[in-house]
């Protein structure tokens, strides 16, 4: 089954268009890699995948269902790793691992898991907002996986990551790290080789058109370089 | 939903018991205006009609400033995108940032009535403590529904400090008059009564309508 059906998508903000024409498919357990300068609309896809933005043309389906009339379908199944960690900065990383389980119905055990397996243990109990980015980024990957989803957009993942950060990281957002090896994922990054190492699938995005799509193998670093001049 | 409406209310405490700044700037402004009327109108004393409009005006202001920050932590860390991506009634939010707010007025009230009798008020209240507890509460509910709805509205604009308080202000007016015209017979030196039946009806009345507005409208609000 396509854990991704993307026709025509687009979308915009006032007059502005930030997605354009966009077609696409996924297989379940694939990997979608997304390039592209900044404004470019990667985040936008992310969103609208995610089910925060509508599409305002084009037929959109994730997990089998279609946005945005069965949204409600696909939340739960979905792990957004964002810009913006969509964590508050007054409560400590284990108060908001727990506030987030809670509304996805997960044990309290699961967080204390993922703040072991992330080495955030130690500074579980520390507000937020005296953690440093890196750390921050690291209880955002935690709120992302909680559930265990599916489908695993991230946006940029190893920003702020030094390199053992992202040794941690690494098997809860990596390929095939569920259970049963069919997380699907969408990333969206501006590291060519690092990017093209886990992709399956390339899409290059310029003005929010879709400059390159291809099989991963196809596709040189050269040509994603290319989508950034 | 009872799960949802726990979590987020525990959120919500945690919150403004780090940062203390609703209930704390709500009350501050409440007793300062009290002390501003105090000074202004040159008198000791107030009854009647202006005691209940001093009164209510002044709740009406000060629950303005909570209602301004009612989401601003959602808005500004995330919050939204964060309860939106989860497979939970949305309404949850409504009932558990109206109870906040609620919580908010409740503590609020706890510190300017008593200021109020102490600053400005004539009569005692002693004996018509109840009858001001009963309308204050539906007064509070009242405001309590229109608040987060018109809190909800705004944060997603860029002129959520402005929008709120033009928005909130008319619709919260039916709701000051009928807590003032209720409240007034409570503060009369003379022979003071109970609220008024009709003027208590007419507040239950705006309650239970504007709190079904907003159950049928804040979806919307929380859609893209």
């Amino acid at each position: 089954m396509a854990a991704l059906q993307v026709e025509g998508l687009a979308r915009h903000f006032g007059e502005r268009e930030a997605l354009s024409d966009v077609s696409l498919t996924l297989a379940e357990g694939q990997t979608l890699v997304v390039f592209g300068p900044n404004g470019a609309g990667k985040t936008t896809f992310l969103r609208v995948l995610a089910t925060l933005l509508r599409p305002h043309a084009g037929e959109v389906r994730v997990l089998g269902r279609s946005l945005p009339r069965e949204a409600w379908a696909v939340r739960g199944r979905v792990g957004l790793l964002a810009h913006e960690p969509l964590l508050y900065r007054e409560l400590t990383a284990r108060e908001n691992l727990c506030f987030h389980a809670r509304l996805h119905g997960v044990g309290e055990r699961r967080v204390d898991e993922l703040l072991e397996a992330l080495a955030m243990s130690a500074r579980a109990r520390e507000r937020l907002r005296t953690l440093s980015r890196g750390m921050v980024q690291r209880v955002a990957i935690a709120r992302a996986v909680l559930h265990e989803p599916e489908l695993l957009l991230l946006d940029e993942p190893y920003s702020n990551l030094d390199p053992a950060a992202v040794e941690l990281v690494a098997p809860l957002i990596g390929a095939g790290t569920d259970p049963g090896g069919r997380r699907t994922r969408v990333i969206c990054s501006h590291d060519p080789s690092g990017g093209l190492a886990q992709a399956d699938v390339v899409l290059g995005l310029r003005a929010g058109r879709p400059a390159l799509l291809r099989a991963a193998a196809e596709v040189r670093p050269g040509e994603i370089a290319e989508l950034y001049r | 939903m009872r799960r949802t409406v726990a979590a987020l209310l525990r959120k919500e405490l945690l919150v403004e018991l780090r940062t203390l700044q609703s209930v704390p700037g709500m009350s501050l402004f409440a007793v300062t205006t009290f002390v501003v009327f105090h000074f202004a109108l040159n008198r000791n004393s107030v009854e009647g009609d202006l005691a209940a409009g001093i009164l209510w005006v002044t709740l009406l202001f000060a629950a303005i400033l909570g209602i301004n920050r009612l989401f601003v932590a959602d808005a500004d860390q995330g919050g939204f995108d964060g309860f939106l991506l989860a497979p939970v009634e949305r309404s949850a939010m409504l009932v558990a940032k109206a109870l906040t707010l609620l919580g908010f007025l409740v503590v609020l009230e706890l510190v300017a009535v008593p200021a109020f009798a102490l600053l400005l008020l004539g009569p005692s209240l002693g004996g018509e403590l109840p009858g001001l507890l009963e309308t204050l509460a539906l007064g509070d509910i009242g405001i309590a529904a229109v608040g987060t709805l018109v809190a909800a509205l705004a944060v997603r604009t860029s002129a959520r400090d402005l929008l709120g308080p033009l928005l909130a202000l008319p619709l919260l007016l039916p709701i000051v008059i009928g807590g003032a015209r209720a409240t007034s017979p409570l503060l009369t030196l003379a022979h003071p009564t109970g609220p008024p039946a009709r003027w208590l009806l007419t507040l239950g009345l705006y309650d239970l309508v504007f709190g079904l507005i907003a159950y049928a409208l804040f979806d919307f609000l929380l859609e893209d």
